[in-house]
Formats: structure tokens, C-alpha cells, sequence
């Protein structure tokens, strides 16, 4: 068996309210479904993708940058999928 | 963030009657009033924006847990309060099981970066298993406001300015 593949993204946090409760759970929530490992990186703290107390735990405000990291059969599709989806998630329309 | 910069010891619950999560929301809700932590006067809203927040998207995170928080107009500053049921809740959580330890948060709407810091801080705590069974044990306002002193304690040190 080969090295596990992986892909990274780095994705912005363009909304004012930050990566709140509900994107987290959104994002949690398909993170789950992919068989690779997700990680999220801010600055030195890497937390668990796919569990929402850790992507709560990040508390990512306007302005910060987070990296995205896959790791497992489907790495590149959950990197896309994901990086998409918080940036959707998170882009500048006010979700209160 | 500290725990007790927003906790209100005063509004805890450690005996929470209802049964259902409603009813729960409007205990701790009316705790926080009690505790003069929020006006009687915006006590219906609140609990009708939390309810509705609810239905959004439960904020039952699994493992016994549910954070229900909105923010809301009348709040000047971040409060917090926890309860906890013996019997167990039904939060419509992710894992489906019942909630035990309920802690809501009320924010206002000019500082979601403060609002985030907070639920960081929650959060942080929150993934510790011996942070939840202590919270699932307790059974007095005392029990819970030395935990929360204890986990800021915990806090001091590492990482966090």
C-alpha cells in the first residue's frame, strides 16, 4: 500500500459572524461523510474536522485563515468539497 | 476568554425540573432574569428566539451536551448560565442521544468576535471528558461554580494570552 493521499486548501473567513455554530455543524456534518481524515488549521491549533466541539473550539473570526487538510482515499474530493463549502458558509452575506 | 467573564453563577440550575427542551430553555432563561443578569421585560423574546434558533439547527452536540445561544438586542454584554437534568433531555442532538448538561449563552449583536471567543472557550472545556462528567455529576450551584473555577485555572497557563 502507497502513501495515503492528501490536498490541502487554505480558505478565509470573509463574514462578519465568523465560523459560528451553524457553519460548523453544516461543515462537520459533510466532513463526516468523507473517509479521509479533515483537518482544520489555524495559525498552531489543528482541530478535528469532523467533530463540532473542535471546529466550534477555533473560533474563527473575520479575517482569519484556515487551512484545510484531507488525508485518505477520497483526500482531493473532500478538499474540494469542504473548502467550498466553508467559504460558502462563510462569505460575506450575514447569516445572523 | 475566561468561563467566569460570562457565567452567572446566580442563574445556574443544578436541578433542572422540565423534562422537555422548551421547557428547559425557559428555567435557565428565567434564571438569568433572576439573577438580574438579563430584564424580565425581554424574557419571552429571548425565549422565543432560542426555541426558534433551535429549530434552525439543534445545538445538541452529542456526548450529553446542548448550547443553545443566540444573540439578542437587550444584552449589553455576554451571560451564561448551565443546568442539568438528572433525567435527561431530548435536544434532537447529532447522535440522537439525550442531553444532561445544558449550557446557554446569550450575546449581543455589535461583537461576534467576542461572542466566538466565548463559545471558544465553552468549547474548549466542553471536549474534556473529565469537564463533562464533572458537569454530569454535579448536583449543587457550588459544584458548578468550582468547576467553572477550576477550568479557568486549568486555562491559565497554555497557549491562551
Amino acid at each position: 500500500m502507497g502513501p495515503q493521499p492528501t490536498a490541502e486548501r487554505v480558505i478565509e473567513i470573509r463574514s462578519s459572524e465568523g465560523l459560528h455554530m451553524r457553519p460548523a455543524m453544516r461543515f462537520v456534518q459533510r466532513a463526516s461523510s468523507f473517509a479521509s481524515s479533515v483537518s482544520l488549521i489555524k495559525g498552531d491549533l489543528t482541530v478535528d474536522g469532523k467533530s463540532i466541539m473542535q471546529v466550534t473550539m477555533l473560533a474563527a473570526t473575520k479575517g482569519t485563515q484556515i487551512r484545510l487538510c484531507t488525508k485518505g482515499p477520497d483526500a482531493v474530493e473532500a478538499a474540494d468539497v469542504l473548502a467550498e463549502l466553508l467559504a460558502h458558509e462563510t462569505s460575506e452575506t450575514p447569516t445572523n | 476568554m475566561n468561563l467566569c467573564e460570562f457565567m452567572v453563577p446566580e442563574a445556574f440550575v443544578p436541578h433542572l425540573e422540565g423534562t422537555k427542551r422548551d421547557d428547559i430553555i425557559r428555567e435557565l432563561v428565567n434564571g438569568l432574569a433572576q439573577a438580574g443578569a438579563i430584564k424580565t421585560e425581554n424574557i419571552e423574546d429571548i425565549i422565543l428566539r432560542l426555541i426558534d434558533r433551535e429549530k434552525q439547527g439543534s445545538t445538541g452536540i452529542g456526548k450529553g451536551i446542548a448550547v443553545p445561544h443566540i444573540k439578542h438586542p437587550s444584552v449589553a454584554r455576554i451571560v451564561g448560565t448551565i443546568g442539568c437534568s438528572r433525567a435527561g433531555v431530548d435536544f434532537a442532538s447529532l447522535d440522537k442521544a439525550p442531553v444532561f448538561s445544558v449550557l446557554l449563552l446569550l450575546s449581543p449583536p455589535d461583537n461576534p468576535d467576542r461572542h466566538l471567543e466565548a463559545m471558544e472557550s465553552l468549547f474548549g472545556h466542553l471536549q474534556r471528558d473529565m469537564f463533562r462528567k464533572f458537569l454530569r455529576q454535579a448536583d449543587s450551584r457550588e459544584t458548578l461554580v468550582d468547576l467553572i473555577q477550576e477550568a479557568d485555572e486549568s486555562n491559565s497557563s497554555p497557549r491562551k494570552k
